[in-house]
């Protein structure tokens, strides 16, 4: 156990590493942040002058090594448009999506296990034809385009719900956070459950296949056999059966939520880090962008790290010790 | 009867979720793009000093033509070749009730330089100054090394902070060499961020400033002017323009700016909402390389006359002749666009057909400069003339997301040089990319537009026209490279003409000089529109701000 989880560390750093050269070198490559950055009104000398002021007059290994100095410190760099610690900026902004993703993934629990789950119980009805159907939509429309229906649809023909933003917030533990005011109800409600789409169509079909399996087991047969009603034997029995491959599945679709909401977060002008990527990739804020990757790097080996250990606990025959990972 | 629960759940909370109405006199407004800090000197750019304007005020005002009208100095003239003097307004107090004297002007000049990590300094606007005097404190006496016209309009670009509210106490000495005046401590951005620092004299307040998701501005009650009537008002980044023009169609945002073209018609069609639109002083151009013997964006036109020397991808790969560098394939390529078809078809009537570098009306245009009229046949002439009678080959070089339908500008103008004998293909990017190319200047053509801080032709004229010198201050965005002695020397005396009649004169002879010698293709100019809630009104602006200051509701 010890074994693997030093080896694992030292992977981890060693994925850490490589990765911030390849997101380094990568926006070194696209271009020079101060050609979008300055007033054009700023003459030749004043251009330069930026230039050396943000240190991006030096070799790009000087500027590499200066990073990694930092980094070791604990310092991720300074955000070349907003001037605040790059590493306070996400943080301060993580709250918004981790809210958002957690919404989507309820609502995806929510609607889709039930729907998968019917859709398994009656699979050449109606109903479970068209959960079928439905699911088809939620993986093949583009999350931009529904996105922008739902506001079309809610927001501007019903006007019940809000069309972008995050709505009022309150604090909760140190953190600003929406799900806890009407208000902030009101804003997510849309975002989140165009984020759940996909994930949705995911845990139907998970759903659907798992209870296909298990009605045909003999201990489905044997429950009913024992008069068990219905209610209990789909409820308790098959509901359990299946939920192992939905667990193990959202547990990584949660990081991936959480990291790439980018389009949803666009559509809706949610304040997360998902939209604060994008405006940063634009603007070629290296800090920001270096550090967001590096951030969502470790979170990706962490989510992992927890599934191997989860996975041992689970199920006694794999063991750590012999995994190579 | 679970999945009945729930759809009924679902649409009980729907039924109730209706949006809180916002009560009368607040504002919400869905900006296009957003300001990347509130302190006022940290980032020169139109998103930050839109915003500044509403809490910080500068000495001077441009109204929405860009004219120099009184704000914190009441009144201002030269009084020789290099000292100006300003008279102050009396009885103008800042937020935290401090009084605005003189003071604060030198202080706030004190600041600029010593911002740390600016990635667009203020400096460029402050740098003219050699010595502050304050003989007493409603007074400034400013001296300049060398006479400086520039000097009140580039005082209406920087909003001035309070010197007592940062707890200076004291005279301060204006000292030019930029380390501060010997102030140890300056307010840090974060602290304009957070609003403990962000104490203006202006008409609204800070309330609140969430970055990504809103700034709020409450109403300066105490303000010494007019005032504004809106108690609070919240400014949205919604830089999605689908999603913008949805949150106005649903009733989110009272105001938005740059409503796409393709909807305009749309949100024409809705009752309760009008466009406000204004031509703005954003040329967008074309700049073609005329540096060197070859050029990188060319084929069929042959080995190049010599040799390649200076910055660019010619200097190490080989290049074909540059046919840009004989003002007869200029001037083919100028009369080969119809601008007029540009306006109507791609942009949707929402724009000017451009004859100069600024529009008409404004400091230093020529009276009556026309667009090049569109003559095909005439471009067809000069091309055989100029001893391309098949034509060549050329790509244009575009950003497709920084200007209004940039990338669908581009395509038009290709297939109009197409038409001629030049055969065109458009190379659109992003705009990061693009910037970042052109200024390796690996295009031979390329479009671009130019938003006049200024709104006086010395500013497009100095930076696109002028030879690129970094000793003489010329030619910062020039990529095109065009190179003229005489007009280099009459834009440096115009920018040390103080009297405005004689300048306007000057910097009218040198855009009518360039334009004659096509040393730059201007396209059109942009109309700013602005889409909002048919009760209000805005008094559009032509430097393309959007301020909550000029949006009034109808009574």
């Amino acid at each position: 156990m010890l074994a693997f989880t030093v080896r694992r560390l030292l992977q981890s750093v060693i994925v850490l590493f490589v990765m911030s050269i390849i997101v380094f070198l990568g926006i070194y490559a696209i271009g020079n942040p101060v050609d979008i950055l300055i007033n054009p009104e700023a003459d030749i000398a004043e251009q330069e002058a930026t230039i050396r002021r943000l240190g991006l007059d030096k070799p790009v290994w000087t500027q590499y090594f200066t990073f990694l100095t930092n980094v070791l410190q604990g310092d991720l760099g300074t955000s070349f448009v907003h001037n605040e610690p790059a590493l306070l900026i996400i943080l301060e902004r993580l709250p918004a999506t981790m809210e958002l993703a957690v919404g989507a993934v309820g609502l995806a629990i929510i609607i889709g296990i039930p729907a998968g789950i019917i859709a398994g119980l009656y699979p050449d009805s109606i109903i479970g034809r068209g959960i079928m159907a439905g699911s088809i939509l939620g993986f093949s429309l583009p999350t931009f385009w529904v996105g922008l229906m739902l506001i079309m649809l809610f927001s501007v023909m019903l006007g019940w719900l809000p069309a972008s933003g995050r709505g009022d917030t309150v604090g909760f533990l140190g953190v600003q956070v929406s799900f806890l005011t009407w208000d902030g109800l009101t804003h997510i409600f849309l975002p989140a459950f165009n984020l759940a789409l996909f994930k949705m169509s995911l845990v139907i079909r998970l759903a659907r296949a798992g209870t296909r399996e298990v009605m045909l087991q003999d201990y489905i047969k044997f429950a009913r056999a024992k008069g068990l009603s219905n209610v209990r034997v789909i409820g308790v029995h098959v509901l359990k059966n299946i939920l192992i491959p939905v667990v193990t599945v959202l547990g990584l679709e949660l990081g991936s939520v959480i990291a790439f909401a980018v389009v949803t977060e666009t559509v809706f002008a949610w304040p997360g880090i998902g939209k604060l990527l994008i405006d940063s990739i634009g603007n070629l804020d290296r800090p920001l962008v270096v550090a967001y990757l590096l951030m969502t790097v470790t979170m990706f080996i962490i989510i992992n790290f927890v599934v191997d250990i989860l996975y041992s606990l689970l199920d006694p025959r794999v063991r750590l010790g012999d995994m190579k990972a | 009867m679970k999945i009945r629960l729930i759809s009924f759940a679902a649409a009980f909370a729907m039924t109730t979720l209706a949006p809180v109405m916002a009560s009368a006199a607040d504002l919400t407004v869905g900006l296009a793009s957003e300001p990347s800090s509130i302190d006022p000197h940290y980032h020169n750019l139109g998103p930050n000093n839109e915003m500044r304007r509403h809490i910080f005020e500068s000495l001077i005002w441009q109204d929405e033509q860009q004219k120099l009208t009184p704000l914190l100095a009441t009144s201002w003239e030269p009084t020789s070749e290099t000292t100006w003097e300003f008279k102050l307004r009396k009885g103008v107090k800042f937020h935290d009730g401090s009084d605005f004297t003189a003071r604060d002007f030198v202080y706030t000049a004190c600041r600029i330089p010593t911002v740390p990590n600016s990635p667009s300094s203020f400096t460029i606007y402050t740098s003219a100054m050699k010595k502050i005097e304050t003989p007493d404190p409603h007074t400034l006496i400013i001296h300049t090394e060398k006479p400086y016209p520039l000097l009140p309009v580039e005082l209406a670009v920087w909003g001035i902070i309070s010197a007592t509210a940062n707890g200076v106490t004291g005279d301060i000495t204006f000292n030019p060499d930029g380390t501060g005046c010997g102030i140890t401590s300056f307010p840090q951005t974060k602290e304009f961020n957070s609003g403990q620092a962000t104490i203006g004299t202006g008409m609204f307040k800070y309330g609140e400033y969430v970055k990504g998701d809103r700034y709020v501005m409450n109403r300066n009650d105490a303000y010494w002017g007019e005032g504004t009537e809106w108690d609070t008002v919240t400014f949205k980044p919604i830089t999605n323009s689908a999603a913008r023009v949805a949150a106005l169609l649903a009733g989110d945002v009272d105001f938005i700016s740059k409503p796409p073209t393709q909807d305009l018609e749309r949100l024409e069609s809705e009752p309760d909402i009008t466009l406000s639109s204004m031509g703005s002083n954003r040329v967008i151009y074309l700049h073609m390389d005329q540096y060197g013997p070859s050029t990188p964006g060319v084929k069929g036109t042959g080995a190049p006359d010599g040799t390649y020397e200076g910055e660019g991808p010619c200097a190490t790969s080989a290049c074909e002749k540059n046919p840009l560098l004989d003002r007869r394939v200029r001037q083919a390529l100028s009369k080969a666009i119809n601008r007029d078809a540009i306006v109507d078809k791609v942009m949707g009537g929402y724009a000017v057909a451009a004859g100069e570098l600024l529009p008409q009306g404004f400091f230093g245009t020529n009276e009556g400069a026309k667009p090049e009229a569109y003559d095909p046949e005439g471009a067809k002439k000069l091309l055989v003339e100029a001893g391309y009678p098949n034509g060549f080959e050329l790509v244009l070089g575009t950003p497709n997301d920084r200007y209004i339908n940039d990338a669908k500008i581009a395509q038009a103008i290709a297939q109009m040089f197409t038409r001629v004998g030049i055969k065109t293909s458009v190379n659109a990017m992003t705009k990061s990319v693009f910037f970042a190319t052109r200024n390796k200047y690996e295009f031979s053509l390329y479009l671009a537009g130019w938003g006049s801080g200024t709104g006086e032709m010395s500013s497009p004229m100095r930076a696109l026209v002028g030879t690129r010198d970094k000793s003489r201050g010329l030619g910062g965005t020039n990529r095109g490279r065009y190179s003229n002695p005489v007009i280099d020397d009459m834009i440096m005396e115009a920018l040390s003409t103080v009297d405005d009649d004689k300048r306007a004169t000057l910097l009218a002879e040198s855009s009518r000089m360039a334009m004659e010698d096509y040393a730059i293709l201007p396209l059109h100019f942009e109309v700013t529109i602005w889409a909002h809630r048919s009760d209000l009104s805005y008094g559009a602006r032509a430097d393309q701000y959007t301020m909550a200051i000029g949006i009034n509701s109808k009574k």
